[in-house]
């Protein structure tokens, strides 16, 4: 367009005289106000466990903060950008495999291993997300599953993690300035709970969690109106892929023992997609609530019923939520409000 | 600028050589040439299924594959993806309009401006295109609360808002009152005035006649008449694929 078209479009659209937009359509952020008030609530927490001193604190702890990692990392992708990934516990599985690998390999320590995990299966995201974007709906969420069933297939037959056998991990004794390596692997995956809940946090108010949100409601529109949409979706898979498999990184070093069985568990997949469902899929606080919630009431009743009730309860949690509140307990509170 | 233009003709905005769409054996395009002018006002016509909307798909990226090639202001579009389109100043409205649902009036505008090198005052911006469409009281509303006219003129706020050199407003009308019709108009004349060129595409004849200085009929995939809409409407060819051969 010459010169003088683009003036006169800047004219007819008013541009010339810009206004002020009404102030709640602008929310700030409050970046430093949200990491800081992060680090007290983890601070608080850590103190008061030891203050506790019960070992099955930071055991419940430690449990509830790897889903609120999964489900923070699933939201990326599930809630912002409406793309479902059933294929949860195949990276978080990978995670886990790629720490157990390098630590025989290499003897790489848990925090190397956490890096190194993020790596691979952000690569592994990057990987899928070229594949399956390209699918919608039902059918991306299909190929996402079969990528678990391929994982644990490999790892099955990988007899240097262990194969079908399993692998362990000798647990140190002491991890100094840690009381215990309970309350190590806790501040480990509180660190790693904040990490994943700010990266939410600022993919949803940035413009990268715009384009997912504009992704999920309308993909055709959104590529009309220059969003790139395959490239935040990459973004989206990969960031996706980076959290799921630092949550996994480390499962080994947390129980001494890790086989396929349970590192590409049912429960994994599930309870990545209901927390972030039940609690709100979409914001990045929906995840937390949801993880915390289901997360307390499986940890409840393993220790006064059974773990067996576990999924059971999870899925009558979804049942009923899904009917009675499908914008989870996030959307039901803004819709009142 | 009643008169169709020549390939020859220099700079144009629009070229369209030899476009056309097949779906397996079906041909739904066959080799239609277009070349359109900065700040022209094309009307597109054609009974359904007379491949409008085929071509329209073609030009904003929609289908990827097709037969023969697209220019816009002289860059090749051939291969490029719709956002890329719409970065050079390709904007498009839908048949029925597609906001994004969950983002308000206000964000559904942002969204193009985020993306199109204007973050830092996106708001400001976007404000500024629903002022222009007389939608800046309803910006905290979401999508599904306006009415269907209020939904069309979101749609073009949107497309405002990517500073389109060319704008095609496909069926941007459809379903309106009379009423409403003219204030679509108004809209689209006032955003030709500041320079951008519009392809509109139409079943309201009213309104092609009104806003169109030429006009392009397809019927079955081919074009089969472009000139002033008076000398169009008139030709029997045109005559016969509305009405029937008598």
């Amino acid at each position: 367009m010459s010169a003088a078209g683009e003036r006169g479009v800047e004219a007819a659209v008013g541009l010339g005289a810009p206004r002020a937009a009404p102030k709640l359509l602008a929310p700030s952020p409050h970046h430093a106000l949200f990491w800081l008030g992060a680090v007290l609530l983890g601070a608080a927490l850590v103190v008061g466990l030891r203050l506790i001193g019960n070992e099955y604190g930071y055991f419940a702890g430690y449990f509830i903060l790897q889903y609120i990692v999964l489900s923070s990392a699933w939201n990326i992708l599930g809630g912002y950008a409406g793309y479902v990934n059933f294929g949860a516990a195949g990276f978080m599985a990978a995670g886990a495999y790629t720490a157990i690998a390098l630590r025989k390999a290499f003897g790489l320590d848990l925090l190397p291993g956490i890096v190194a995990a993020g790596f691979v299966t952000g690569l592994l995201g990057l990987g899928t997300g070229y594949l399956t974007l390209r699918l919608r709906g039902v059918f991306f969420s299909i190929a996402t599953l079969c990528l678990a069933v391929v994982l644990q297939t490999l790892i099955v037959n990988w007899d240097y993690v262990g194969g079908s056998r399993g692998a362990y991990i000798v647990r140190p004794r002491e991890v100094p300035p840690f009381v215990s390596y309970g309350e190590y692997m806790f501040v480990v995956m509180l660190m790693l709970a904040i990490l994943a809940v700010g990266i939410s946090r600022t993919v949803e108010l940035s413009r990268l969690g715009r384009g997912l949100q504009a992704i999920r409601d309308n993909e055709r529109a959104a590529e009309a109106v220059g969003v790139p949409t395959l490239r935040l979706k990459l973004i989206a898979t990969t960031l996706c892929g980076v959290l799921m498999g630092v949550a996994g990184a480390p499962l080994p070093y947390y129980s001494g023992y890790l086989n396929p069985e349970a590192a590409f568990s049912l429960a994994y997949a599930v309870n990545a997609i209901a927390m972030p469902l039940i609690g709100g899929a979409g914001s990045w606080l929906g995840p937390v609530i949801g993880a915390v919630l289901l997360g307390g009431l499986q940890q409840a009743a393993t220790v006064t019923i059974s773990s067996a009730l576990n999924l059971w309860i999870v899925g009558w949690m979804l049942v009923i939520f899904v009917a009675l509140f499908p914008r989870g307990i996030i959307g039901w509170f803004r819709r009142r409000a | 600028m009643s008169a169709a233009l020549q390939a020859t003709d220099p700079a144009p905005l629009l070229r369209a050589e030899k476009v056309g769409k097949r779906f397996g054996g079906f041909v739904a395009l066959a080799e239609v040439d277009l070349v359109l002018r900065p700040g022209e006002r094309l009307g597109l016509i054609g009974p359904n299924g007379s491949g409008k909307s085929t071509f329209v798909n073609c030009i904003s990226g929609d289908f990827a594959q097709h037969d023969g090639s697209v220019t816009l202001a002289g860059a090749k579009l051939d291969g490029l993806k719709p956002h890329a389109r719409a970065r050079r100043g390709l904007a498009r409205t839908f048949q029925l309009p597609q906001p994004f649902g969950s983002l308000t009036v206000l964000e559904n505008v942002r969204v193009p401006l985020l993306f199109g090198g204007h973050a830092a005052e996106a708001t400001e911006r976007a404000m500024a295109c629903l002022e222009q469409v007389e939608l800046a009281a309803k910006a905290t509303k979401l999508p599904r609360e306006l009415t269907q006219v209020e939904q069309r003129r979101l749609e073009l706020a949107r497309a405002i808002a990517l500073h389109p050199q060319l704008l095609i407003a496909d069926e941007a009308m459809a379903g309106l009152s009379h009423a409403e019709v003219d204030q679509i108009l108004a809209l689209l004349l006032r955003l030709n005035a500041a320079g951008t060129a519009v392809i509109m595409i139409e079943h309201i004849m009213r309104a092609v006649t009104e806003f169109s200085e030429r006009l392009i009929v397809f019927v079955a995939g081919r074009k089969i008449a472009d000139g002033a809409p008076r000398e169009v409407l008139a030709m029997p060819e045109v005559e016969g694929a509305y009405l029937g051969k008598q």
